[in-house]
């Protein structure tokens, strides 16, 4: 298989190469004020479950996007540790009745726990059976989660409480708790940014652009790569967390491959491999998703077109066209 | 009644029997994702919808045409198949030059295309669809009933199966897609088309998956989320066996099959992810597959 291994060696997305300049540093500090701005603002223009809502798929993507578009590895049950934390923050919030933030933290060191075991299994393969040994253990959860006793198969957990924050803050108030929202999202935003511009990111670039020559160069790439697992499976699990609170619902519809799919879709649309991609591709998803409920089925495949419509025309993504125009990595 | 570790044999061998059935169709499929990821590169994430066409083709085939199961044995892999050559065609082969991942999303993209417009028109509830009249009925051996279904399924996979193996395998054509698979620009220097070559054996991994499916009608009803539950499987087969060897995905695939029946009659709670339990031991034995080439 003489072109596979061609293919394994190029870099698996296509990324923009834009160099770090400290030009790019001041664009992105713009970025991140636009965006504080956006969130303080965009609550008395929009309905604020809408974008609490997008806020979590926003947080989910991004995770997903850290694990995609910087360790090069595109996990396809991402649902698994979205789910999970939802099913346990949800558990916790309503059975055992502890305050809102420490339901999360519950949901959240699941999803990393999760993380660990999944991605010390997939890892062990690379490339398209890396996609289909995630896709495979989260079916698996799924399974679990539709036979355990606690999920409570098809109904899922309802009407889980939104309580107290600190045992003081009310979060009855969507407004109230919108603020905890966006408090949770633009720190796991800050997070990330962090993440992919430190010296462990570098490295994950390195690996993910050219494994063998990391190796050669003395990286344990297997260790960054499962670093980078967790990392990401734990965010994907904050967003899971803050996702149940929000909703009061943990359901099979959150571990199901569909959800899997939704976050690909996502970053796929927003940019895979940008930083900020991610924020705007859940933005249209759900948007999209809101604006088309009407039509039942029809959504399953609009998103199939779009899917298709992006890989075939689109690849770069709506953000990485503004960072090839801007010339600068967005 | 007889009594093996306390189920009734009759049960016993009802499951394993139902186990060998998806284990045909674990094979079949796998079989025809091998052959496509060997040529392609590419993981059809659409053979699960392509396998649920099979079924309506067939489905539609006796209700708008009169035509029985017999012609849609034949006819449903040919339409299906060159269903699949038309997307091959029009939207796969952009792809080839590009990292695999994007074949796995294109393919995941035409799936949910698939299944939703069939789900659009159908239903989720499924459609009956009857066993030929010449296969009704039954055999009574002396530890079974065997439907005559049933078995005609498993002999007929069988027989398609070791028929792929022996084209690939002993055939000249089937050389030529060795050869295309290890080095396709050598081929073509050859004088070998080898894009056509692509396109057919797309068109041909695609057939198989649309033949089990024609097969599954009578078994399990109609339904468009049929290839959606078994394709995640099917994944988990090619993870267990590798996709390196034609006969390793055969054999694989029956036999995970027998196991899933097996585990439905001893501890069916577990029958549903005892496929992906296996997959997971597998991994920290063998990383590479019982029957995987180390890449």
């Amino acid at each position: 298989m003489a072109h596979s291994a061609a293919a394994a060696d190029a870099a698996p997305i296509a990324t923009t190469g834009l160099p770090e300049s400290r030009d790019a540093r001041a664009l992105h500090r713009r970025v991140f004020i636009g965006i504080a701005v956006m969130l303080v603002v965009l609550p008395f223009v929009l309905y604020p479950v809408f974008l609490m809502k997008v806020l979590c798929f926003a947080l989910f993507a991004l995770a997903f996007n850290l694990l995609l578009g910087y360790g090069g590895l595109l996990s396809f049950g991402h649902a698994a540790y979205f789910g999970m934390a939802s099913y346990l923050c949800a558990y916790a919030a309503k059975t055992w009745g502890v305050t809102p933030e420490i339901a999360v933290v519950i949901g959240t060191v699941t999803a990393a726990l999760l993380g660990l075991v999944f991605g010390a299994l997939a890892i062990r393969r690379q490339g398209i059976y890396f996609s289909m040994i995630t896709l495979a253990l989260a079916q698996m959860v799924f399974f679990f989660s539709l036979q355990a006793k606690f999920t409570g198969g098809e109904d899922g957990i309802q009407a889980v409480p939104r309580g107290h924050l600190f045992g003081v803050i009310s979060l009855a108030d969507d407004r109230v708790l919108y603020v905890l929202v966006a408090v949770i999202f633009f720190a796991g935003l800050a997070l990330i940014y962090r993440i992919i511009h430190s010296p462990f990111g570098q490295v994950l670039k390195a690996i993910r652009d050219n494994e063998p020559r990391a190796i050669s160069l003395g990286y344990r790439a297997n260790q960054y790569k499962l670093a980078v697992f967790v990392l990401s499976a734990t965010l994907a699990g904050l967003a899971g967390s803050t996702k149940a609170i929000v909703f009061q619902l943990a359901s099979l519809t959150d571990v199901h491959w569909s959800m899997s799919g939704e976050v690909v879709l996502m970053t796929l649309v927003g940019g895979m491999g940008t930083v900020f991609g991610p924020i705007l591709g859940a933005f249209v998803i759900i948007a999209m998703e809101n604006y088309l409920a009407q039509f039942g089925a029809w959504v399953t495949i609009i998103q199939g077109v779009v899917f298709v419509v992006c890989v075939l025309l689109f690849r770069e993504g709506i953000v990485g066209l503004f960072a090839r125009l801007l010339k600068k990595p967005l | 009644m007889i009594t093996i570790l306390g189920v009734p044999m009759q049960a016993l061998f009802g499951q394993l029997l139902l186990g060998l059935i998806n284990g045909s169709f674990y094979a079949i499929l796998s079989l025809g994702l091998a052959i496509i990821f060997g040529l392609l590169n590419i993981i059809n994430f659409t053979h699960g919808a392509q396998y649920m066409m099979g079924a309506f083709v067939a489905w539609m085939l006796l209700n708008y045409a009169g035509l029985g199961y017999w012609w849609a044995l034949i006819l449903a892999p040919i339409i299906v198949g060159l269903f699949g050559v038309i997307l091959e065609r029009l939207l796969i082969a952009r792809l080839y030059k590009l990292d695999h991942l994007y074949g796995l999303l294109l393919t995941f993209g035409l799936a949910l295309i698939i299944q939703g417009l069939f789900r659009n028109e159908y239903g989720v509830s499924g459609l009956p669809y009857a066993i030929p009249s010449e296969l009704s009925g039954g055999q009574r051996l002396p530890f079974m009933f065997l439907p005559n279904y049933r078995g005609w399924v498993v002999v007929a996979s069988l027989v398609v199966c070791i028929a792929t193996w022996l084209v690939i395998e002993k055939t000249k054509l089937g050389a030529y897609l060795r050869a295309a698979t290890e080095n396709p620009t050598l081929v073509q220097a050859f004088g070998v088309n080898v894009p056509l070559l692509l396109t057919l054996t797309y068109g041909f991994g695609v057939a198989l998956a649309a033949f089990a499916g024609v097969l599954a009608a009578p078994v399990y009803s109609v339904n468009p989320n049929m290839g959606a539950d078994i394709i995640i499987v099917v994944f988990a087969v090619v993870v267990i066996g590798g996709m390196g060897s034609i006969l390793g995905s055969i054999v694989t695939g029956f036999t995970l099959g027998l196991i899933e029946g097996l585990t439905k009659v001893f501890y069916p709670e577990a029958s549903s992810t005892v496929i992906f339990v296996i997959m997971v031991l597998v991994l920290l034995v063998k990383p590479a597959g019982l029957f995987g080439r180390t890449a």
